[in-house]
């Protein structure tokens, strides 16, 4: 019996998930900065449930994806930025984000900002409407300007639009 | 992104965050989280594969409407590969062997003398 036990294939041991805390801290270490970097954690969290069903509700989409510059190459200043869902840009400046280019490519866009597919779920009712802006969000080494500066000014946008529920998706 | 839920929860809104890095999320605390295993960067599926992305989206609404309680998290079923490939690219991001922390070492110095000298140089112009 101990036997069979100790034969299980070994595909069906669960998969860690990467590190990723671990991983950034001895990078910025191995560069010299002694001081590690520390994300941000909360004992208590906000829950605020569906007021209607979701196939009533107005969704809108937040990316870290920043925008590109006329140019194509520079990014615009980093803060809050708002795009018509119905003309999306092709590509986005992540020159700064901490994406994995020696593993995967952005070319999809509806791999990280999934307009077209959720523009599906709203012609199919699962959900009310896509709203009609979709909103890019910094991400800052500063957690208090997130807190302090971009959340709220999100926040304010998404009302304007009338949205009852937001889908985050950071690259 | 963590931050940002928050705040948004706090003022009446219900957010998902669908992503990859399931450390950094559990570490802040989300009212609710969708857990796509893959390479940063695609956390919608793996790029041109419109079905599976359309599965991913279906299960994120899932969640999105069937939670109760903050720190509702949930994991997608996919795999970015199969076997040692699935474990490879979990090895490779952000590596360190001898070459690369040596690159790192001489990268941060440079980083920090051209500060210092920056530094140096306003100092210079103000007096």
């Amino acid at each position: 019996m101990l036997l069979a036990q100790s034969a299980l294939p070994l595909v069906s041991r669960p998969v860690a998930s990467v590190p990723y805390m671990e991983r950034t801290r001895a990078w910025y270490q191995a560069q010299g900065y002694e001081r590690p970097y520390r994300w941000a954690r909360f004992e208590t969290v906000p829950f605020q449930p569906l007021e209607k069903a979701l196939s009533r509700c107005r969704l809108a989409l937040i990316t870290t994806a920043g925008q590109l510059a006329p140019d194509g190459q520079a990014r615009l200043p980093k803060r809050v930025y708002s795009h018509p869902t119905a003309t999306p840009p092709e590509h986005f400046y992540t020159e700064d984000l901490a994406w994995d280019r020696e593993s995967t490519h952005l070319d999809d866009r509806s791999s990280f900002l999934p307009l077209e597919p959720l523009e599906e779920q709203a012609a199919a009712g699962r959900i009310g409407s896509l709203a009609p802006r979709f909103h890019g969000v910094p991400t800052e080494y500063s957690q208090r300007r997130s807190q302090e500066v971009d959340a709220p000014e999100l926040l304010a946008r998404l009302r304007e639009d009338a949205v009852d529920v937001a889908l985050l998706v950071p690259l | 992104m963590g931050l940002v839920a928050r705040h948004l929860e706090a003022n009446g809104m219900p957010t998902l965050i669908l992503g990859s890095a399931r450390d950094i999320v559990d570490h802040c605390g989300v009212p609710r989280f969708l857990f796509n295993d893959f390479p940063l960067g695609n956390p919608c599926g793996r790029p041109w594969d419109r079905k599976m992305q359309h599965e991913i989206l279906a299960l994120a609404l899932d969640l999105l409407e069937s939670a109760e309680a903050p720190r509702s998290v949930a994991q997608t079923p996919f795999r970015w590969a199969e076997g040692g490939e699935d474990e490879a690219w979990r090895q490779a991001y952000l590596k360190l062997d001898p070459a690369k922390r040596e690159e790192l070492r001489r990268a941060g110095e440079r980083r920090r003398s051209s500060q210092q000298r920056a530094r140096q140089d306003g100092r210079a112009r103000s007096d």
